[in-house]
């Protein structure tokens, strides 16, 4: 009987513990006057570099409308690690938080978890950067501030046709990835649409992402002279470092994964030089508003914005304009913030630093300017100045 | 309850702990007591709970190191994925449409595992690690290669080997609806889990996991992990008990994952990578070998850590690892267990064996 006693006493310490964490969140005080806004994102991980890049934006933007008075805004960051699962830990423990509305999920895979879940509950998101149309999809309450994946690969392929018509193209994306495979497959369609040659297709995953040179090689063989990176810029430092090793100059044309790759350690930037890429945000852009975010960025974490952080940036006063608009106050719940922000958000024009006069459609995709960049010293210039 | 054997009155705690649990925790449920932090993670919990028994099954009872157990729980989970969405329309009852598809998933499971089981077990040595490891990674690759549709006509199953094929090669209908992509995974999951279902399949696990540990077969599968010359020499068939414990744990561990798969919006097959069948060995090992209500408990503690300290933000992983290697040390002190025996009376005697 003595082991039955021990085996209950272990049974009742877990569920002391248990009970005891739900006293510890039940207790969080109330705040008024405050919008209480969550963030979701991988804050460690992998993928911790987006994260954190769109939650300090997240953060900056904060700051300053709380500066102007008026509207008060409370900033919760979870980690979710890139994980579904821990995504929607994350989004419990937000709303065990009290949160209103929702600045996430930043990776794709996780969204789509946690967008059903705030579905279902009636909680208002929107995503800074996750960019598969599944993340919208069927959901009234979910709106991206990033391009969606099929529009970044008609782009891209638009953009070709438009400029290098010739051009041999190959393509090397990571296909355990639902960012760049779906990216991949829109190029690819509207490539063939718009009688693009692609020569060659090069894939691979998490595990392989270390080493490129078959796929270069390959790449190189097949004679192409634009290769189309559609993944995050991390593997594509490794494959502009190998095909430079083999004497291989093509030109390499990117997507929004591909900001960020200036600041790649170990990584003599030198070789990204002529790097194209589509993004909605250069931190080298004149205007004002821009400058200042990379100068408060800049002071803050000490290193220059990608465009995840932009994004978040934008998403913050996206979220600040619509809550205006709909004049909602702290005091309401987030079921009735989430109603009130569907109806107005077809209706506002935000313009961010991702774009000018960004309007949203009521699927939640956002329509917005992409901008080709090249990359010329170090810095991102429109392709025209480049050629000057 | 004083006649019965020391084995029988640690399973019947162990039965009655977890109904226990159980029912504490689905009335505070029920009546809206608990967070939404706690409520959403205790499917999860019985996932892995099972994922942990089933493991112990093959790691503790049968002693052999599987390297690869988030490989079944992976072709479980996608294997009830294909079936809960593709009869959503011919079964419209959502607990019998779990339940088909918690056994399509263990069949799946069962079907690998017996196919990678046949070969391997008829080798002595670590092979089975060797091997499992690699069909961890095998499962992650096919799966990221798997495109699932349906339609009126059917399911569509196309392997996209080639890298080169997207879901618009299925040619789906205007109606049909595609659920696996590839690489993205399943997505536009209907959430159909439930913590009873959880509960249910932890009670199902325990009951075949320790009726089977008790019986003639447990008994034999336990000889031939402790000498298994001693075992052949009295005639046992080494791969045929070997093979039932390794196939049984897949089984489980199959339904396991389609629990899981069925209670989250998507899912995608990097999920359960090597990293996940590690964690689960974890639960195993800081549970004890072959201590199932230990593997049990190691799982709902480990389980509820990452997200009991998220107020540690950044820092909550190193700390995990710290409480580790705590409880590792914590367990493994002479002076602490002789001081638990003065407590105990009965652990003196427990340590004094060992």
């Amino acid at each position: 009987m003595k082991k039955l006693t021990k085996t209950m006493i272990a049974f009742v310490v877990v569920m002391t513990m248990l009970v005891s964490m739900c006293t510890v969140f039940a207790s969080a005080a109330e705040e008024e006057g405050t919008f209480k806004i969550g963030g979701i994102g991988p804050l460690t991980g992998a993928a911790a570099i987006y994260g954190n890049a769109a939650m300090n934006g997240v953060q900056i933007a904060v700051d300053e409308i709380n500066a102007l008075g008026g509207i008060q805004f409370e900033f919760n960051p979870q980690d979710d690690t890139g994980v579904a699962e821990t995504s929607v830990n994350a989004y419990n423990a937000l709303k065990d938080w009290g949160v209103q509305a929702i600045v996430g999920t930043v990776t794709t895979a996780p969204c789509i978890s946690v967008s059903a879940e705030a579905y279902s509950d009636r909680i208002f998101m929107l995503t800074p950067s996750a960019s598969s149309t599944d993340v919208i999809a069927d959901k009234d309450n979910m709106y991206q501030v990033c391009f969606t994946d099929p529009n970044q690969g008609i782009a891209s392929a638009d953009y070709m046709a438009e400029n290098y018509p010739d051009a041999q193209i190959a393509v090397i994306y990571k296909n355990d990835d639902a960012y760049s495979q779906g990216i991949r497959d829109t190029f690819v369609s509207e490539a063939q649409a718009k009688e693009l040659t692609v020569v060659y297709e090069g894939t691979f995953t998490e595990d392989t992402q270390t080493d490129f040179s078959v796929q270069v090689a390959a790449a190189q063989d097949a004679g192409a002279d634009m290769v189309f990176l559609p993944i995050y810029y991390t593997p594509a430092s490794v494959i502009l470092t190998q095909a430079n090793a083999i004497g291989y100059e093509p030109t390499f044309f990117g997507v929004d994964g591909m900001d960020g790759i200036l600041s790649v350690e170990n990584f003599d930037a030198s070789l990204a030089e002529g790097v194209m890429l589509l993004t909605p945000f250069s931190a080298d852009a004149e205007d004002e508003r821009t400058q200042n975010f990379v100068k408060t960025y800049n002071d803050l974490y000490g290193e220059t914005p990608n465009q995840f952080a932009a994004d978040g940036y934008d998403a913050m006063y996206t979220i600040y304009q619509a809550l205006q608009e709909a004049g909602c106050t702290a005091d309401m719940s987030a079921e009735e913030i989430c109603e009130a922000l569907i109806g107005v958000m077809p209706t506002i024009t935000v313009d961010g630093l991702t774009g000018q006069g960004m309007t949203w459609s009521d699927t939640g995709e956002v329509s917005k300017a992409p901008m080709a960049v090249v990359i010329k010293d170090g810095v991102y210039v429109l392709p025209e100045t480049a050629e000057e | 309850m004083k006649n019965l054997k020391k084995t029988t009155k640690v399973d019947l705690a162990t039965y009655i702990g977890v109904t226990v649990a159980f029912l504490i925790m689905y009335a505070l449920q029920t009546g809206g007591h608990l967070t939404s932090s706690i409520s959403g993670q205790l499917v999860p919990i019985c996932c892995f709970i099972v994922m942990a028994v089933s493991l112990n099954l093959v790691v503790g009872i049968s002693g052999e190191l599987s390297l690869g157990h988030a490989g079944f729980m992976s072709v479980g989970a996608f294997g009830g994925i294909i079936a809960a969405q593709s009869l959503a329309e011919t079964i419209p009852s959502t607990p019998l449409r779990l339940v088909v598809a918690l056994a399509v998933g263990a069949l799946c499971a069962v079907v690998v595992g017996f196919v990678v089981g046949v070969p391997v077990l008829r080798l002595r040595g670590d092979y089975l690690a060797i091997v499992t490891l690699a069909f961890g990674q095998i499962i992650k690759d096919l799966i990221n290669c798997l495109l699932v549709g349906y339609d009126s006509h059917g399911l569509h199953i196309m392997f996209n080997i080639s890298g080169l094929k997207s879901i618009n090669d299925l040619h789906l209908e205007e109606t049909g609806k595609a659920i696996i992509k590839g690489a993205q995974g399943a997505v536009g999951v209907t959430k159909i889990s439930s913590f009873p279902a959880g509960f249910i399949l932890v009670m199902l696990t325990l009951v075949i996991v320790l009726n089977l540990i008790r019986s003639r077969t447990g008994r034999a599968i336990m000889a031939i992990r402790d000498n298994r010359i001693a075992a052949e020499s009295v005639g046992l068939n080494i791969t045929k008990y070997k093979l039932m414990a390794f196939v049984i744990s897949a089984a489980l561990a199959g339904a396991a994952g389609a629990l899981y798969g069925l209670n989250y919006g998507s899912l995608v097959a990097s999920r359960f990578d090597f990293n996940t069948s590690i964690l689960v060995l974890v639960y195993v090992v800081l549970g004890g070998l072959g201590n199932i209500w230990g593997s049990i408990i190691a799982t709902v503690v480990l389980y509820m850590l990452p997200e009991a300290l998220r107020q540690f933000s950044d820092y909550r992983m190193l700390v995990y690892a710290i409480v580790l290697i705590l409880v590792m040390l914590a367990t493994n002190n002479d002076q602490l267990k002789a001081l638990l025996g003065k407590i105990i009376p009965h652990r003196k005697e427990a340590a004094g064996n060992e």
